[in-house]
């Protein structure tokens, strides 16, 4: 634990770990933000429980790093039970209408792709350019975008901006938490040496010092956990921690190739299972279709191709 | 009784299928998980704080989110649909295809400009449909039920594999900890370089695979034989 003054003056801490806070700081900014105007709309019948989540979580990002982590994990104990107990609910900042869209979009045309891509391009030339994270690089690419739409019209006041960041907070909502909570999970798993329960029991399959079949065994478990779970995400962590860790790159596989590959078989997994209803089922209701899996059985036949892809890149490249 | 550990997982698996609440599913699981393995509370809350603080990476996109709202605002979703009229001559598996690749490339850079009502509801699938009915004749049922589920597939296909080509997606930031946590540092850049032949082999299969699906639908089921 150190004083944010003392971090901000240190030179042992990288230039890019300091801009990084200042991006964290203002993060945990917004967040309260968010909890503030929604313990102001009166139209929201949740509104205390939405203050709590928002505001805890901005307090998380504000004071997180300079406290005891002991204190981080109370608030973050706190902060869930607001959602778990359903008193999170999203307020009444209304959307941009049809008519001011198109409205707007006459106005600025096809340059509003600039703002939109300024994002990606500033994370990626961080990455490439700089030595600063291009998570980073991400936050200079919002303030670029925001001020190329300021210029573009008159109407982006700096209010229309944290206005519809709060609605979309709204609209994302706590399940927007869950990496950072199965993150969270993954971490009591590791210590309570949840993975090396699971490779002693996987060694049984996997021949040891056997890679290839280790590669298939965690890329296949990938898209199958994925498929009984239906999130990648939730996947990930286990799957590492029991088989690729244990199985692959203990054995020297390059675990840049095998990490990312890793989570695209998953991916695969999530193209053929109803259980990740958002991108499988819900197109189905919202296109009115009429077979519940028409949108899956389009799906199998690529997933499948792209894990043998992936599984002969990962035997092929590491 | 080391297996016991696994209780965790299984109520991970048993909740995402029960599709109980998420966030109180996680919770249970890591509470059930610190209990069978003995770890005391305060190691545990311990244990919550430090991983939040090592993860906030994967909040950023809150800031994106800033940005995002007021785009919608300034009419990014009708100029994609321009974007896209401006291929109305082609074949509807063609459409389904462009439809993929500006899906991809706006995926790559963290914007979600798509989606089935969004995008395929109300741009691509009255585009497509439009096509298949050149002739004069209403859509048969099946050809017009195959197409729904090409686009959509294809907004996945292109979605998914899009998404992890930005450097600093929520998912390639999980697999950065995870290996961090193992002893593994790797730089989000090369997870991200990884999926570039992955990206373009996926939508390329994906849009080959529904333009020849098409041509195959619009010849059993257009023109000629039932005019």
């Amino acid at each position: 634990m150190i004083s944010p003054i003392d971090y901000f003056m240190s030179a042992d801490y990288t230039m890019s770990d300091k801009l990084l806070e200042i991006m964290y700081f203002l993060l945990g900014l917004i967040s309260i933000y968010v909890a503030i105007r929604n313990l102001q709309d009166k139209t929201n019948e949740k509104r205390i429980g939405t203050f709590i989540f928002w505001f805890l979580l901005g307090l998380m990002f504000v004071l997180g790093p300079w406290i005891p982590s002991m204190y981080t994990g109370i608030l973050m104990f706190l902060m869930v039970l607001s959602p778990i107990f359903k008193q999170v609910k999203a307020g009444s900042e209304p959307s941009p209408t049809q008519d001011e869209m198109i409205k707007n979009y006459k106005k600025i045309g096809f340059k509003v792709f600039i703002p939109a891509l300024s994002i990606g391009l500033f994370a990626l030339a961080a990455a490439l350019f700089t030595s600063i994270s291009p998570l980073f690089g991400m936050g200079v690419g919002v303030v670029v975008g925001i001020i190329l739409l300021m210029i573009f019209s008159k109407d982006n006041k700096p209010i229309v901006f944290l206005k519809d960041g709060r609605r979309m907070l709204d609209i994302v909502g706590p399940l927007s938490m869950l990496p950072t909570l199965l993150a969270a999970l993954g971490a009591v798993f590791t210590t309570a040496g949840v993975g090396d329960v699971i490779s002693d029991l996987v060694s049984v399959i996997i021949p040891e010092g056997n890679v290839v079949i280790g590669i298939i065994v965690y890329a296949i478990g990938m898209a199958l956990f994925t498929m009984v779970m239906g999130n990648a995400f939730a996947a990930i962590t286990v799957m590492t921690v029991g088989i690729g860790a244990p199985f692959v790159l203990a054995y020297g596989a390059d675990p840049v190739i095998i990490g990312s590959l890793a989570l695209t078989c998953g991916y695969c997994g999530t193209l053929c299972t109803p259980m990740a209803a958002n991108f499988n089922i819900v197109p189905v209701a919202v296109l009115e279709m009429k077979d519940d899996y028409g949108v899956i059985k389009n799906q199998v036949l690529i997933a499948g191709i792209m894990l043998v892809v992936q599984i002969i890149m990962m035997i092929v490249l590491s | 009784m080391e297996i016991l550990k696994l209780l965790g997982i299984l109520i991970v698996v048993i909740g995402f299928v029960l599709k109980l609440d998420s966030i109180l599913i996680i919770m249970v699981a890591a509470i059930v998980t610190a209990l069978v393995s003995g770890i005391d509370p305060v190691t545990f809350l311990e244990t919550l704080g430090s991983s939040f603080v090592s993860n906030r990476s994967m909040c950023t996109f809150i800031i994106v989110l800033v940005l995002t709202g007021t785009l919608e605002r300034n009419g990014l979703k009708q100029a994609a649909a321009d974007l896209m009229a401006k291929f109305k001559n082609a074949s509807s598996g063609l459409i389904i295809g462009i439809y993929g690749i500006i899906r991809l490339i706006f995926g790559a850079f963290n914007i979600s400009v798509g989606g089935a009502a969004s995008f395929i509801r109300p741009i691509v699938m009255p585009m497509a449909q439009a096509i298949a009915e050149k002739d004069g004749h209403p859509i048969n049922e099946e050809y017009l039920e195959q197409l729904k589920g090409m686009s959509s597939a294809m907004d996945n296909v292109a979605w998914f594999f899009g998404q992890v080509l930005f450097v600093g997606t929520s998912g390639m930031l999980l697999v950065q900890s995870t290996l961090a946590d193992l002893g593994y540092e790797v730089a989000l850049i090369d997870l991200a370089s990884v999926q570039i032949p992955v990206a373009l082999i996926a939508t390329a299969t994906a849009i080959v695979y529904y333009f020849i699906k098409d041509k195959k639908l619009a010849k059993k089921y257009v023109g000629g034989d039932k005019a």
